[in-house]
């Protein structure tokens, strides 16, 4: 369950609309309309809200840059991001869960600030809890004409695609067709959904909206730290004692949320290391985390806050296995569109396969850091480069790990890590063990 | 309300000339026929205006399509690094053996289907089952019997 130390998301948790505005809930919302569309934005301009998705770019930037219907004459579309994929974050499916009038309301200030009509909330299909609450808020809704508005809002269900949380790949989805990221530009701003002028937002950056307008952007951007302003709701996993999502003033140090939040290690373990923001980004040892949780702190350690999936991982993990887990994961749900991404990712999870078998010589290590360095970059969209930034860090900052798996002919762990012979879904029909076929 | 009507239904939810309702065309035709057959790709497509090409290229690119049979009861179990490190291998491995099936097939008896999947967005209460697509949370090697009990007992 949530816990924080400052609660502006996830305040006050209700599912029921009554209840909502019992505590002042959909005041913001009028408040906002009273405001014009540009007025609205420059709050959230004041309040420095930051995309939650991962990206962390200024929200009302965003949103400025939607042209005019006289320049572009054009609806304007509102696209909520909940297709939450990321391994190691399920903050969305709390906050769908829990506030789902909040997110709403967010949803309705934002259509307002955008001058839209239609809102689009495009959710992952496995979400079949948090679904039925939105919807069943949104059904709450019906008779309440003066709430809506003029705005329709539709819930369009994924169907399991981790390619779907990267907005272009999201747009494709949404206009019916499979999910592969498009160049850019044109950005989504100016030709998104139905090559119309399109915001796409992250459900907790949405959730962040109402808020911010009933308490004003100048207080919000009191809380947090410099470029990291407000809270951030962090998913907490692996290896703590109490896993969960906890809402944080962003800038607390990532030791204070796994020891204090989480209340650290079990089972008598030692921290090895921590996945700071979800699986694509660069891993920190278990000496890297007294840094803040913030932006321009994980910055200086080269990593970032991501979508504030925080993995703690004890010394039973195998980093070589690590590699080979997500790698099978970019593998898995690479779309196939760019070929450096595609095969890149099915390589990089042959090799640590080898490497992890013992079957591994020197070379093959220089080979990994080869197809790093051949994925990144040279792609439409990040999901390779992930593979390709988090794989060169473990072998970064664990590279005796790696070289004791070649001079031992073998995993050192010897069949004790916790992710020995995890079953991929990649390797699910080729192999029935995790044990998959390398290529010669 | 007929397959084909809900699938109009849908299609009123966005622009006329747009393919946006082929998932949930896909995903009603899959709820009433259990997976999507030649035969029923080709009623989607007819309903949706557009080639049964066209619907499998899209069926074919998401997890969640069936385009093989599968049994009455979905059990998935997370395996991505979260649920891994609380132990979802031995959680996959105590379904094989109470369903004397592999993850990726069926029971012999048709009633369950049993898949590894990826990450399911619950990871701080590893381990995940997605059990009909409703998640269990906590899941440990110990509660998978009275699963599988509870889903053959129906």
């Amino acid at each position: 369950m949530a816990n924080s130390v400052e609660q502006i998301v996830l305040a006050d948790a209700t599912t029921s609309l009554a209840e909502y505005e019992a505590t002042g809930g959909y005041q913001a919302l009028a408040k906002a309309r009273a405001m014009t569309p540009a007025e609205v934005t420059d709050e959230l301009l004041a309040s420095e809200l930051r995309g939650r998705g991962g990206a962390f770019f200024a929200t009302g930037r965003k949103w400025s840059f939607v042209p005019s219907k006289e320049k572009i004459p054009k609806p304007h579309y509102l696209v909520v991001n909940a297709d939450e994929s990321e391994p190691g974050s399920f903050k969305d499916n709390e906050i769908l869960s829990r506030v789902p009038h909040r997110f709403i309301e967010g949803c309705l200030i934002t259509a307002h600030a955008i001058d839209c009509t239609n809102v689009f909330v495009y959710i992952r299909g496995e979400y079949s809890g948090p679904y039925e609450i939105l919807v069943n808020a949104l059904e709450e809704l019906k008779d309440r004409p003066e709430l809506r508005g003029d705005v329709t809002i539709v819930v369009h269900r994924g169907a399991g695609a981790y390619i779907c949380g990267e907005e272009t790949a999201l747009l494709e989805s949404l206009d019916g067709q499979r999910g592969q990221p498009r160049s850019k530009p044109p950005f989504p701003a100016i030709s998104g959904l139905y090559a119309s002028p399109t915001v796409v937002n992250n459900v907790e950056t949405i959730t962040t909206v109402a808020p911010i307008i009933a308490m004003g952007g100048a207080s919000y951007a009191k809380l947090g730290v410099e470029n990291s302003r407000g809270t951030r709701v962090v998913s907490l996993s692996g290896n703590v004692v109490n896993g969960g999502n906890y809402e944080i003033e962003a800038g607390m140090s990532l030791r204070e949320i796994i020891y204090d939040l989480g209340g650290g290690i079990p089972d008598g373990r030692e921290l090895k290391a921590v996945v700071p923001g979800g699986s694509s980004t660069v891993i920190l040892t278990k000496d890297e985390i007294d840094v803040g949780y913030d932006f321009d702190s994980l910055a200086q350690l080269h990593t970032a806050m991501g979508s504030a999936g925080i993995v703690v991982l004890d010394d039973r993990c195998c980093i070589v296995q690590l590699g080979v887990r997500f790698s099978e994961f970019y593998q898995h749900e690479s779309c196939g569109k760019c070929t450096p991404c595609r095969e890149g990712t099915r390589w990089l999870t042959a090799i640590l396969r080898k490497l992890e078998d013992g079957r591994a010589t020197q070379g093959d290590l220089d080979l990994v850091l080869d197809v790093c360095d051949r994925i990144n970059g040279k792609c439409l969209c990040p999901l390779g480069d992930s593979d390709a930034i988090i794989v060169s860090s473990y072998v970064a900052k664990f590279r005796a790990e790696f070289q004791r798996h070649i001079d031992e002919g073998g995993c050192p762990f010897g069949g004790h890590s916790s992710l020995d012979h995890v079953l991929a879904p990649v390797a699910m029909h080729t192999a029935h063990s995790s044990v998959a076929q390398v290529p010669a | 309300m007929t397959l084909y009507e809900a699938i109009q239904a849908e299609r009123a939810k966005y622009p006329p000339d747009s393919r946006s309702a082929v998932l949930p065309a896909l995903r009603l035709a899959q709820a009433e026929h259990g997976w999507l057959s030649p035969d029923v790709l080709r009623e989607v497509a007819d309903a949706l205006d557009v080639t049964p090409a066209y619907v499998k290229s899209i069926a074919s690119f998401y997890d969640q399509f069936h385009l093989a049979p599968v049994g009455e009861h979905l059990v998935e179990v997370c395996t991505n690094v979260s649920c891994a490190v609380v132990g979802a291998q031995q959680v996959v491995e105590a379904f094989e053996s109470e369903l004397g099936c592999h993850a990726g097939e069926t029971s012999a008896d048709g009633k369950v289907t049993l898949r590894a999947v990826e990450c399911l967005g619950g990871c701080g209460w590893a381990t995940i089952v997605a059990v009909d697509s409703h998640y269990r949370t906590h899941v440990g090697a110990g509660d998978v019997p009275a699963i599988v009990e509870e889903l053959r007992g129906e």
